[in-house]
C-alpha cells in the first residue's frame, strides 16, 4: 500500500509529531516505551518513538544538569481508554496531560527542586473490569497517583478498587484524581478521602444548563433523550426536576433512553422528536452517539436548539459543522472563546504548535496537574496522604483566571461553569481546524454552582 | 400518528435495505465457501473510509465509484492469498482467520485515519429535502440510499437467476466438482464472488458513511446485526436475507416509534407497582428503549422455533 497517499492521514494520527515537546522529558519517555506493549495503539508509534527517544537521550545526557538526572521522577499513572471505541477521547486527554507536564513543569526545571514528572499511560478500554486489572498493574509498578476521567462506570470501579486497596495497605495508599467523570455518586454516597474530582458533577452542570434554558422564553416543549446508563439517567431525572422548578410552563414531551453505542441510525428517534412538536432537546450523549444524534436532527431539517454536555472536539465539531451553527449548546467548565487570559492563549498556542491536529479540549487537565503539583510543593512530599491533606480546601487560580475551590468535605471542585455555543463567529481558537469553535453565552460564577454536601467521609487516621 | 407511521416505515426501509447490501454478500459467500466471514462489516467500514479520503480530493461521486472497487480488490486478494491457504486447515481455521482480520482492519483504520469521527458529508447535489410531509423533511440523500439499495437488489437478483454467470455461480455453490469438471475455474469464481461481496459491503459503507457517521466503531455497531440477519433469513439464502433485513429494519423503526412499554402490558392485567419497587427498571421499561436489542431477541426465538432460519435449508 502506498504510504505517501496516506501522508496527511498519518499526520492526523499525530504519531509523526509527538517528539518535539520537551527535551527534558526524554528520559521519562524512554521508560514509557516499555509500557507500549499492552496498548495496541501505542505499538504503532513504538518504533518512531524509540528512535526519537534514543536520539534525544543522547542529546539530553549532555544538556540536562546533573542534579536533574540523578533525581527520581515523580511518576503519575494515566488510566483511560487508549484502544477500542472511545480511543480518541482517551488519547486526546493523554496528550494534554503529557503536554501540560512538559510545558508547565518539566521544561522549567521540574518540581520539588528538580524532579521531572513522568506520565505512565495504562489502557482500560473504558471498561470497569479492565480498569481493575490495569489498576493492579499500576500499583505493582509502584505508582501512587492515578489520573482517570472517562466514563463514570470506570471511575466508580476505580474508586472502590482504590478504597479497598488503601484499607488493606496502610502507608502505601493510592490517590485517585478524577478530571472528568461526573456521576454525582462519586462525591456523595461513595465519596472517599482518596478521590478528588476536578470537574463539576452532572447535577451542577444541569443546574447551569437549565438556568440558561429558563432564560429562553421561546421554549415551551422539551424533549430529553439519552444513553441508557447511569449518567443518562441522572441527566434525564434532573433535567425534568430542575425544569419543573425553574420553568413550570415548559412541557416535557418526551423522555427517551436508547442503548449506549448500539444505535445505527437515529432517524427514527428524530422522527419521534419531530412528531412530539418539541422545540428544544436536552441530551447527555457523548462520542458517536452524540454525532449521530446531532447529524440526524440537522439532516431532518428540524430547526431547534440542542442542549448538550459533550457535542464538541475530537472530530465532533467538524462533523456537525455548518448544520450545528448556533443550534448546538454545551455546558462546560471551560470558557473557550473569547480567550480569558494571555496565559491561556500562550498555552493554547504552544499546544497547537506541538499537536496541530488536536485541541485543548479539557483545560481541567492542566489545572488538576497544577493543583497536584501545588499540593506536593506545599506538603514537600509525594505521599498520597500528604497530598490529599494539602488539596483539601485548596483555593487556586486557574490558567483561565478562574478562582477554584476544592471543598474538603467531599473533595468536589467548584469552578465557573459556562454555556457555550457552536459557531464560526468570534472564534479565536477553532476546533478540529474546521473554522467552527465554541463561544460562551453565559458564565455561572463558581459560588453559584455550590451545592450542599451530603458526603460522610471516613477519614484515615495517622 | 400517521406521520410517525410513514416516517417509521421509510426509515425502516432505509436501514433494512442498507443491511441487505451487507447481508447479501455475507450469505452468498457463506453458501459458497461454508465460512461466516467475520470481517465482512470491516469491509463496510473500509468502504466508508476510502470514500471519505477519495472525496477529499475528487468529490463524493468519484468516491462512490472508486471506494467499492478498492474494497472489492482487497477482498479478492484476501480470498486469493489468505482464505484459500487457510482453507486447507478446515473451517475453524478460516473462521479464526476472518475473526483476526476484523481486528486487523479496525486497528489499521485507526492507524491511518485516527480514532476521531471523520467529517464525511453528503454531496451538495443531494443536500435538499426530497419531500416534506406533516412538517417533517425526508432528505434527498436518504431517497438516494433507498434507490441505490433497491437497484443493487434487483441487479443482484437478475444476475444470479437470469444470467449465465449466475447459473455457474449457483452450480458452483451446490456442485463445485461437477462445475470444475465441466471446465470452469471454480477457485476463480470463488475469488470473484468474495470480491463482489466485499465490494457490496464497501458500497454500503460509502452510502452509509455520511449519514451514520464514519468512525472506527462503525463496523462493530453493524457487524453483529448482519450476522443476526443471515441466521434469521437462513444461512445461504438470498431471499431469506432480504426478508430478514427488511423485517429487522422495520421492526426496530416501529419499536422506536411506539410509546408502549411494560406499564401498558401490566395495566392490561390490572397490575401496578410502586416506584420504589426493587424491579422498578423492569416495570418501567419501554419498547423503544430496547428497540436496538430486539433483533437479538428475534434471533433467539428463530433459533428455538425454526433453527434453519426463515428460508434456509437444513445443513446435512
Amino acid at each position: 500500500m502506498n504510504r505517501t497517499m496516506f501522508a496527511p492521514l498519518a499526520s492526523a494520527r499525530g504519531f509523526a509529531r509527538r517528539d518535539n515537546v520537551g527535551i527534558l522529558a526524554a528520559s521519562a519517555r524512554r521508560r514509557r516505551t516499555s509500557e507500549a506493549k499492552a496498548q495496541p495503539n501505542f505499538a504503532s508509534r513504538c518504533m518512531t518513538r524509540l528512535l526519537a527517544a534514543l536520539l534525544i537521550f543522547v542529546a539530553a545526557s549532555a544538556a540536562v544538569p546533573a542534579w536533574a538526572q540523578e533525581r527520581e521522577p515523580v511518576r503519575i499513572a494515566f488510566l483511560d481508554p487508549l484502544s477500542g471505541p472511545f480511543t480518541s477521547i482517551g488519547t486526546s486527554a493523554l496528550l494534554q496531560l503529557e503536554f501540560a507536564a512538559d510545558y508547565l513543569f518539566n521544561s522549567r526545571g521540574g518540581i520539588l527542586g528538580g524532579r521531572m514528572i513522568e506520565i505512565v499511560p495504562f489502557d482500560n478500554q473504558q471498561s470497569p473490569t479492565e480498569t481493575q486489572i490495569q489498576f493492579r498493574r499500576a500499583v505493582s509498578e509502584g505508582l501512587r497517583i492515578i489520573f482517570q476521567g472517562n466514563s463514570s462506570a470506570a471511575a466508580n470501579a476505580l474508586n472502590s478498587a482504590v478504597e479497598r486497596h488503601n484499607r488493606r495497605n496502610p502507608g502505601r495508599e493510592i490517590l485517585q484524581l478524577n478530571y472528568a467523570a461526573v456521576d454525582p455518586v462519586l462525591t456523595e454516597e461513595n465519596c472517599s478521602f482518596w478521590h478528588f474530582r476536578f470537574d463539576a458533577h452532572a447535577v451542577m452542570k444541569l443546574n447551569a444548563l437549565t438556568d440558561f434554558i429558563a432564560l429562553n422564553d421561546n421554549i415551551e416543549r422539551m424533549y430529553i433523550i439519552g444513553q441508557d446508563y447511569s449518567f443518562g439517567h441522572v441527566v434525564a431525572e434532573n433535567s425534568e426536576r430542575l425544569l419543573r422548578e425553574k420553568r413550570p410552563d415548559i412541557e416535557i414531551v418526551g423522555n427517551e433512553f436508547h442503548p449506549i453505542g448500539q444505535v445505527k441510525d437515529f432517524a427514527p428517534y428524530v422522527s419521534k422528536i419531530a412528531a412530539s412538536g418539541a422545540d428544544a432537546v436536552i441530551t447527555g450523549n457523548f462520542g458517536a452517539d452524540m454525532v449521530s444524534l446531532g447529524r440526524s436532527i440537522i439532516d431532518s431539517g428540524l430547526d431547534i436548539p440542542i442542549y448538550t454536555f459533550y457535542a464538541a472536539y475530537d472530530g465532533i465539531t467538524a462533523t456537525l459543522g455548518e448544520g450545528g451553527n448556533n443550534r448546538i449548546r454545551l455546558v462546560h467548565s471551560d470558557g473557550a472563546n473569547p480567550v480569558p487570559t494571555e496565559q491561556r492563549r500562550q498555552f493554547n498556542r504552544a499546544f497547537k504548535a506541538a499537536h496541530p491536529d488536536r485541541d485543548v479540549s479539557q483545560p481541567r487537565i492542566p489545572m488538576a496537574l497544577s493543583m497536584l503539583v501545588e499540593a506536593m510543593e506545599q506538603a514537600e512530599s509525594t505521599d498520597p496522604y500528604d497530598i490529599a491533606l494539602a488539596l483539601e480546601d485548596m483555593r487556586f487560580t486557574s490558567m483561565s483566571g478562574d478562582e477554584v475551590w476544592m471543598r474538603g468535605d467531599d473533595h468536589q471542585i467548584f469552578q465557573a461553569l459556562h454555556i457555550l455555543a457552536h459557531t464560526n463567529e468570534g472564534v479565536e481558537f477553532d476546533i478540529d481546524n474546521s473554522g467552527f469553535g465554541l463561544v460562551r453565552k453565559l458564565r455561572v460564577p463558581a459560588e453559584e454552582t455550590v451545592v450542599a454536601s451530603n458526603c460522610e467521609m471516613t477519614r484515615p487516621r495517622r | 400518528m400517521p406521520e410517525v407511521l410513514v416516517f417509521a416505515t421509510l426509515n425502516g426501509l432505509v436501514t433494512g435495505l442498507l443491511l441487505f447490501m451487507l447481508a447479501s454478500g455475507l450469505t452468498v459467500i457463506f453458501s459458497m465457501m461454508g465460512v461466516l466471514n467475520f470481517a465482512h462489516a470491516s469491509f463496510y467500514m473500509l468502504g466508508a473510509y476510502f470514500a471519505y479520503s477519495v472525496s477529499l480530493y475528487f468529490g463524493y461521486w468519484t468516491g462512490l465509484i472508486v471506494a467499492p472497487l478498492i474494497v472489492g480488490v482487497i477482498g479478492a486478494l484476501v480470498e486469493r492469498y489468505g482464505l484459500r491457504r487457510v482453507h486447507q486447515h478446515g473451517h475453524v481455521a478460516e473462521l479464526v482467520f476472518t475473526f483476526g482480520l476484523a481486528f486487523l482492519i479496525e486497528e489499521a483504520v485507526q492507524f491511518f485515519w485516527g480514532a476521531d469521527t471523520k467529517n464525511y458529508q453528503t454531496p451538495d447535489l443531494l443536500d435538499f429535502p426530497l419531500f416534506t410531509l406533516f412538517g417533517q423533511e425526508f432528505s434527498a440523500y436518504r431517497g438516494f440510499m433507498l434507490a441505490i439499495s433497491i437497484g443493487i437488489f434487483i441487479g443482484l437478483y437478475q444476475v444470479l437467476t437470469r444470467s449465465r454467470v449466475g447459473l455457474i455461480i449457483q452450480a458452483a455453490i451446490s456442485h463445485p466438482h461437477m462445475v470444475a469438471n465441466l471446465g470452469h475455474n471454480v477457485p476463480l469464481i470463488f475469488t470473484a464472488v468474495f470480491g463482489v461481496g466485499t465490494a457490496l459491503a464497501g458500497l454500503a459503507g460509502v452510502i452509509a458513511g455520511p449519514v451514520l457517521t464514519t468512525f472506527p466503531g462503525m463496523a462493530l455497531v453493524l457487524g453483529s446485526i448482519v450476522f443476526v440477519i443471515v441466521v434469521i433469513g437462513g444461512l445461504g439464502s438470498l431471499p431469506g436475507a432480504f426478508l430478514a433485513s427488511l423485517l429487522i429494519g422495520l421492526l426496530q423503526s416501529y419499536a422506536i416509534a411506539t410509546n408502549v412499554g411494560m406499564q401498558d402490558l401490566l395495566a392490561l392485567f390490572g397490575l401496578e407497582f410502586p416506584r420504589s419497587h426493587p424491579l422498578d427498571d423492569l416495570w418501567t421499561l419501554n419498547l423503544s428503549q430496547i428497540a436496538p436489542i430486539l433483533p437479538f431477541l428475534l434471533l433467539v426465538l428463530v433459533l428455538i422455533f425454526r433453527p434453519t432460519g426463515l428460508m434456509g435449508k437444513r445443513e446435512q
